[in-house]
């Protein structure tokens, strides 16, 4: 079997050369597809991620909006489609291209994914710690510092389990920012956050735009986040994008499906033949 | 009839892709085992816990097995007059059969059903998800220290259980049946060849590395939160004690 090879550093693009508002694809989707059995979850996605973008695509609980993400970084593989990552087609990448091709990642997960048996700044050196040939205090030093970047100060040596909802999201983005990264992947930063918590993330995430140059993709369905974080706004609905753009043409979208979504409507086409939805506000009107 | 036929077929399958994937990820971590880095740190973290706290638990089986097989060869030997080869009984029994597999059990039980849930809990929690996104594979980092603490120290915990249930076979012979100590110590190294202490090593080395894959397989393949890892606990300690059982035989037949 012949397996793709990665480009040299010298053929694909640095990511901290990635300027906001550049041309530059740094993420393209064509015609991705995957199933789970006899659950057609993603029909044909296309998305176009440019260097530099703070991309969000939102949609609907269960609409496949992880599952886009964990096909974008190999932890699900695609039936069909492609993906190409600063250039690179991933679709038969073997386990060290792989490997190479993360170190361009990193990922904040929905429930944190810190590792309970290291401490915070285990956690956050941790990729310093298997691919770099630093020292631990070496490593300690710039976990510390990451962690600053993230607004959290003598935290470094408590463990994981000492820490409430909030922190633990701030570890996990310091943790993901370590290897200083091209791409970041949130899935759903802001879910289970109190708002204030919430916005701190938001914040933090626009702050790593900002200052890392980092092109970027969240999948939310926090409208509040996503008007914040998002340069341009995708929606997943049925498997497929069926819009895309900035903030502010959302919010004048044309689309009913759009709209219904964004503003939060309990009726309309989304949930049109959705007997529970219906007969919940049947009731509560009586 | 047909549902029979379909349940039977379907559980054959089942069983079969199961073994096939318990054995890809032997020979996996197998691979992975002798790929540098190594990580030292990790597997010394690793023997501590499976080795070193499983000692008392290991010193207690082994005593009270070596105990009670004086007792009762004591009484099945004394109806042909053989009372004096309870030593020679204990050692072999001890060395060749109990040693490994009831370190093995206890070890399974301890052990296993730790990596399992441990494990477990990680990939429910997706920290082995998150050990991808980090461009580490997780079956090295997670499954190689495990599966060479657990072969290392198998041995080791044998080789303690055999000779803790030696003393204890004497113990019981000499102080509560009254046995002449030189006889059964003369007893106990005439007839034990050191074939019979390898063959219960190389047992004890094959069950560590069943009670490490089972523990992690099914600890990797948890599914469904709280409830997932508690079956795939049990499930663990349960495949993993059929399995020296079945495996006790075949080595024992195949050094016959």
């Amino acid at each position: 079997m012949i397996f793709k090879r990665m480009k040299t550093d010298d053929e694909s693009m640095n990511g901290k050369q990635c300027q906001r508002g550049s041309d530059k694809t740094m993420i393209l989707v064509k015609d991705l597809y995957k199933s789970f059995g006899g659950n057609h979850v993603l029909r044909g996605l296309n998305l176009e991620v440019k260097c530099g973008e703070s991309m969000v695509v939102i949609g609907g609980s269960g609409t496949g909006k992880s599952v886009l993400i964990k096909c974008v970084i190999g932890l699900l593989h695609h039936d069909r489609g492609e993906v190409y990552v600063d250039g690179q087609e991933i679709s038969s990448l073997d386990e060290e291209g792989w490997n190479e091709l993360r170190k361009k990642f990193g990922m904040l997960f929905q429930r944190d994914a810190l590792f309970d048996s290291l401490s915070v700044w285990e956690n956050v050196g941790f990729a310093l710690r298997r691919h770099t040939k630093l020292s631990d205090a070496k490593i300690k030093e710039l976990a510390v510092e990451k962690l600053k970047l993230v607004g959290m100060q003598n935290v470094e040596n408590l463990m994981p389990a000492e820490l409430s909802g909030g922190m633990r999201k701030r570890v996990s983005l310091a943790r993901a920012i370590a290897m200083e990264p091209a791409i970041l992947l949130y899935d759903e930063p802001t879910t289970g956050l109190d708002p204030i918590m919430a916005n701190v993330i938001n914040d933090l995430i626009v702050t790593m735009r900002e200052k890392l140059e980092v092109s970027s993709i969240a999948i939310t369905h926090d409208m509040n986040s996503a008007y914040r974080i998002g340069d341009r706004i995708a929606m997943l609905y049925k498997g497929e994008i069926i819009e895309v753009g900035t903030p502010d043409e959302f919010k004048a979208s044309p689309n009913p499906i759009v709209q219904q979504f964004i503003r939060g409507d309990v009726e309309g086409p989304i949930t049109q033949g959705a007997d529970f939805h219906l007969k919940l506000s049947q009731s509560a009107r009586r | 009839m047909f549902v029979i036929l379909n349940f039977i077929g379907l559980s054959v399958l089942k069983f079969l892709e199961e073994s096939g994937r318990v054995m890809v990820l032997f020979f996996r971590t197998l691979s992975l085992t002798f790929r540098p880095p190594f990580d030292l740190r990790s597997l010394l973290s690793q023997i501590e816990r499976v080795g070193v706290n499983s000692i008392p638990v290991i010193l207690i089986t082994g005593a009270f097995t070596g105990m009670v097989l004086a007792l009762q060869s004591y009484t099945g030997f004394k109806r042909f007059n053989a009372e004096a080869f309870v030593g020679t009984v204990v050692a072999l029994s001890m060395t060749r059969e109990l040693g490994p597999v009831l370190s093995g059990l206890m070890v399974s039980g301890r052990v296993g059903s730790a990596m399992a849930a441990e494990l477990g809990t990680m990939q429910v929690t997706e920290q082995i998800d998150a050990l991808y996104t980090l461009a580490t594979n997780p079956i090295k980092y997670l499954i190689v220290p495990r599966f060479l603490a657990s072969l290392i120290i198998m041995p080791v915990l044998t080789v303690f259980a055999d000779a803790v249930g030696i003393l204890g076979g004497y113990a019981v012979s000499v102080y509560l049946l009254g046995s002449n100590p030189t006889i059964y110590l003369r007893r106990t190294y005439d007839y034990l060849d050191l074939e019979d202490i390898y063959i219960g090593l190389l047992k004890a080395c094959v069950f560590g590395m069943i009670i490490a894959i089972i523990g992690c397989y099914e600890g990797f393949n948890t599914q469904g939160g709280a409830e997932g890892v508690g079956k795939a606990t049990t499930r663990a300690v349960v495949l993993s004690s059929l399995l020296i059982l079945i495996a006790n035989y075949v080595i024992t037949a195949l050094f016959f």
